[in-house]
């Protein structure tokens, strides 16, 4: 009966890539300690770190040979014979050891992932470090502690027809849980067994110890065996008994069929898991139950209403509406996975980058254990690295210009995570040069995007760098600034929902604040009534609502309309025209001007009026139709009717650029249309449908 | 048929020895190391314990050490599961009082072969 | 099953005996793949997609999914009408993508076996051509088949979607 061993792949990939993260922050324990302390024994003193390091290596070694995975088993067989090395003292934890063993960690997850995806691993830089692994020296003794898998045993293949056994179990025998029952059996299974009982070795009755053995037996084999076959039997208790094994020769060369373990490669498809803790699942089950309780009294009123019952009913109703919020609270939790998940990355990225650059980094860590959603923080998690990355590259100065500018010599980058006001925000902060103002500014003169003889808010020289390709390093250094900029950044938490700021003093140091919703499934939202129709606005974009009247906008030049908000001039974008809505109010008293802001940027939304606040559940317009310019998803009213969720930043983006453009852009069907075959292309000479 | 405790630090050691007996028809209980392995034992008997070499909190020697201290599993087979070059941590084991051992890597056939001969 | 006099029409391929939801369209019989027909609802509730194509109406709610429906009349260009409560959407489902088609009113599910397709003359409105498979003789009238997945646009859709149309 065949089992498929695929079924348990996931979890051994989960639990090996989690094992090399424990050992990559335990040999960066480890190196602490012995720089701290080069003469001390650090591995003696400090046995737990590495067992733990061991107990990984020797776990992915194990599961891997299991599980099949060939390259993996014998690539942390190598690593585990180093780590033994380490482990006795032969080998000493200095940098250049636990850089390499680190590296070897790099090697073992690419290889792991590897296999997980079914795809061939690079082996030329696997090769290289196992080599190097290899060449470790030694210290004294020379170590055959750990020897190649052996070759299995090529015994004698000589098969005989008759064997002749004595078997005299010691006394002890069954104190190692072993029976001589089970292995006169097992002899009986490889031919026909004669046994005879020798019962010399009993005591008179009364002194009989029913724990103690005292019987021995002699016994005949016959068939096609050979000797090997007949110590495996014995294989677990030859040291505890007396055994003598003659063959009674007949002739035969019949070679012993190996039995191979079953490699069974197969290609694992990565389905995407979650592991949830159990306190989570238990209040799920909670909800659920509470739930059903409402829904049976709601059920029992309904079987016999009358219109006494109202006031239940009422009660019923708004315990299903407490029931409901919960039951979304504790799912969308279960999707939620604390931070550390990321944050666990970048001790290490610190380290190797910060010795790259021959620049002295503290990193501190806080508010690691902030939940937010699975799929938002597997997306956040490479733009928190290029944040940190820059922080390394441009923000933190080289030991000796830190020196100069008396501060301490080890710059500090700071990791902090924290939830707000229904989102989380994760701020990325260095005490390091800060954003040099004028070389930002004269790079924006040159770029003709700054007129040089205005002045300028740092705030608005400051989100320059939010700029496609604005890079202002001299050298663009391999670490960062290699054409993923900002700009990406800042479009990728959009993409999320979410938005990023800078803060920063030259001399002092930059904070980048990024802020996330905490899932990407439901939205805070305001619904607006525009023409026939509700739409949604996100409540995050919103930043006030206001009336105006037809004076106080202003088309200066012919250009886009515009309005003043307290110091500012913003741009009026009508949804009317930009979706063609038929029906709109005559004036713009009627209406209201919702004040919203995405990317650093802020327009004024026209529409009829504000229905009010609501929770609503993000729907995929791409699903079945494609992405429309202003519109970010949909949703599904409580009525049962779709209404269209606005994509604040599309909205923005459309109010600042020049009007006619913009009228073209939006309104041409042909740019969000499916191919027309027989539709006129001239959208103005057709009744458009809205 | 048999009840058998299987301990080992790395889950997807325990689900593919737990699903393997199983199949068999065998009940299987699970602890990650040897201090939950004697909490799960508490008011339970089992007929055989697999149990992993390196575990956290307490390793399979002091397992089998302990085990065999109890009243009730001074004569249960307890089998370790060592890898091949563990010679030394096999002698250990038997000093200790196991019964034997299986090797890694072992498919789930060979598992249930010298389950079966185990058990009575 | 009606046995049909078939006119092929565009491609070689071999339809095989195949089942074909009919509808009638201003008059006219139109029969699609029932493999591709997901269930026909009654007219509902759409909501208008922003600058959108006028064959476009908007879209609906279908179980909790957002499903475009498409103005059959408007796409070949006949008269449009106001739909009513036996104005029917057929919801089709090709490779995962699901549309909504308005139509007149649904009729009847056909066989047609392969040799009864046969290559229609050329003939006025030239638009609809692209989606028409075949044409057929059915209890006396002709029933235009129509090739769904020209029709929803997918081809081009899907290039629309890669090309960073959307992003």
């Amino acid at each position: 009966m065949a089992i498929d061993m695929r079924q348990f792949h996931d979890t051994f990939f989960e639990e090996s890539l989690e094992g090399l993260a424990h050992m990559e922050t335990e040999l960066m324990h480890l190196e602490k300690v012995f720089a701290s302390n080069p003469d001390d024994d650090s591995v003696a003193s400090n046995p737990e770190i590495m067992n733990t390091i061991f107990r990984a290596a020797h776990s992915i070694k194990g599961g891997s040979s299991t599980f099949g995975f060939g390259d993996v088993a014998e690539f942390s067989h190598v690593l585990e014979s180093r780590l033994d090395a380490l482990r006795d003292g032969r080998c000493r934890p200095d940098r250049h050891v636990v850089n390499l063993i680190l590296k070897a960690v790099d090697c073992l997850r690419g290889l792991i992932v590897a296999a997980r995806h079914g795809k061939p691993a690079d082996m030329s830089a696997v090769q290289l470090v196992r080599s190097q692994l290899e060449a470790l020296q030694e210290d004294e003794l020379a170590s055959s502690r750990t020897r190649d898998l052996p070759a299995p045993s090529a015994g004698s293949t000589a098969a005989y027809a008759r064997w002749r056994i004595y078997f005299r179990p010691q006394p002890q025998f069954f104190h190692t849980g072993n029976d001589p029952l089970r292995i006169l059996r097992e002899l009986d299974g490889l031919g026909v067994l004669k046994v005879q009982t020798d019962l010399s070795g009993l005591p008179a009755w009364e002194e009989v110890d029913a724990e103690t053995c005292y019987l021995a037996w002699t016994m005949e084999l016959s068939g096609e065996v050979t000797r090997d076959a007949i110590l495996e039997v014995f294989d677990w208790v030859i040291e505890d008994c007396k055994l003598d094994i003659e063959p009674l020769p007949v002739a035969s060369d019949k070679p012993q069929p190996l039995v191979a373990p079953d490699a069974v490669h197969s290609v694992d498809n990565h389905s995407g898991s979650i592991r949830v803790s159990t306190p989570k699942v238990d209040a799920l089950i909670n909800t659920v139950g509470e739930l059903v309780i409402t829904q049976s009294m709601l059920s029992q009123l309904a079987d016999n209403f009358t219109l006494e019952c109202l006031p239940k009913l009422f009660i019923g109703i708004s315990q299903l509406e407490r029931n409901t919020r919960e039951l979304q609270d504790s799912v969308m939790r279960i999707r939620m996975l604390p931070l550390s998940f990321t944050f666990n990355r970048f001790p290490r990225l610190v380290r190797d980058i910060s010795h790259k650059l021959g620049k002295n980094v503290d990193l501190r860590i806080s508010g690691e254990q902030t939940e937010l959603d699975k799929t938002i923080i597997e997306r956040i998690s490479d733009v928190l690295m290029h944040l940190v990355r820059n922080c390394l590259d441009h923000g933190i100065e080289s030991p000796a210009e830190r020196a100069a500018a008396g501060k301490p010599e080890r710059g500090i980058i700071e990791l902090k995570a924290y939830q707000k006001s229904g989102n989380v925000v994760i701020e990325i902060s260095d005490d390091g040069r800060g954003i040099q103002r004028e070389r930002v500014f004269a790079k924006a003169v040159e770029r003709g995007l700054m007129s040089a003889d205005a002045k300028y808010t740092s705030k608005e020289i400051h989100d320059l760098i939010f700029l496609p390709g604005f890079s202002t390093a001299e050298t663009v250094s391999d670490v960062s600034g290699r054409g993923v900029g900002m700009d990406v950044v800042r479009s990728n938490i959009a993409e999320l929902g979410g938005g990023v700021e800078l803060d920063s003093e030259e001399g002092r140091g930059t904070c980048f604040t990024v802020r996330l919703p905490l899932t990407l499934a439901i939205l805070e939202g305001l619904s607006v009534q525009a023409g026939d129709h509700v739409y949604i606005l996100p409540l995050v974009s919103i930043i006030e609502s206001i009336r105006l009247t037809d004076d106080q906008i202003s088309r200066p030049a012919g250009g886009n309309e515009i309005f003043a908000l307290r110091q500012e001039y913003l741009p009026l974008v009508r949804l009317h025209d930009l979706f063609h809505l038929k029906s709109r109010p005559t004036s713009l008293g009627q209406g209201i001007i919702v004040v919203i802001e995405a990317d650093g940027k802020k327009a004024g939304l026209y529409v009829d009026d504000l229905l009010g606040q609501q929770q609503v559940v993000i729907k995929s317009l791409e699903t079945h139709y494609h992405r429309v310019e202003g519109i970010s998803a949909a949703t599904i009213l409580g009525d049962g009717t779709v209404a269209m969720i606005l994509d604040a930043s599309g909205l923005v983006r459309m109010a600042h650029v020049p009007s006619a453009v913009a009228a073209d852009a939006a309104g041409s069907p042909d740019s969000n249309a499916l191919m027309i075959a027989g539709a006129p292309a001239n959208p103005t000479g057709h009744e458009l449908r809205n | 048929m048999a009840t058998i405790l299987t301990v080992d630090d790395t889950a997807s050691m325990r689900q593919m020895i737990s699903f393997t007996l199983n199949s068999a028809g065998h009940e299987v209980l699970q602890a990650s190391d040897g201090n939950e392995a004697l909490k799960v034992l508490q008011g339970k008997k089992v007929d055989l314990v697999i149990c992993d070499v390196n575990m956290p909190n307490m390793d399979g020697i002091t397992l089998v050490k302990s085990l065999r201290e109890l009243v009730e599993y001074k004569f249960t087979p307890i089998l370790m599961l060592t890898t091949e070059s563990q010679e030394s941590k096999r002698q250990q084991g038997k000093s200790v009082g196991a019964t034997g051992w299986i090797v890694k890597p072992f498919n789930p056939e060979q598992l249930l072969t010298i389950v079966k001969k185990v058990l009575k | 099953m009606e046995s049909a006099r078939a006119i092929d029409y565009q491609n070689d391929y071999a339809l095989g005996d195949d089942q074909y939801l009919t509808f009638s369209l201003a008059g006219e019989e139109y029969g699609i793949p029932i493999l591709k027909v997901q269930e026909i609802r009654s007219w509902d509730r759409v909501t208008p997609i922003p600058n959108s194509p006028p064959y476009i109406r908007g879209v609906l709610n279908l179980r909790g999914l957002i499903v475009p429906v498409m103005d059959l009349r408007l796409r070949f260009n006949l008269k449009e009408i106001e739909y009513n409560a036996l104005t029917a959407i057929v919801v089709i489902n090709v490779g995962g993508r699901m549309a909504g088609l308005a139509v007149d009113s649904v009729s009847d599910v056909i066989g047609v076996s392969a040799h009864q397709h046969c290559a229609a003359p050329e003939y006025e409105g030239q638009k609809e051509r692209e989606f028409i498979m075949g044409l057929v003789q059915a209890e006396g009238k002709l029933l235009v088949l129509l090739d769904v997945e020209r029709l929803v646009g997918l081809e081009v859709l899907e290039n629309a979607t890669n090309s960073g149309l959307s992003r």
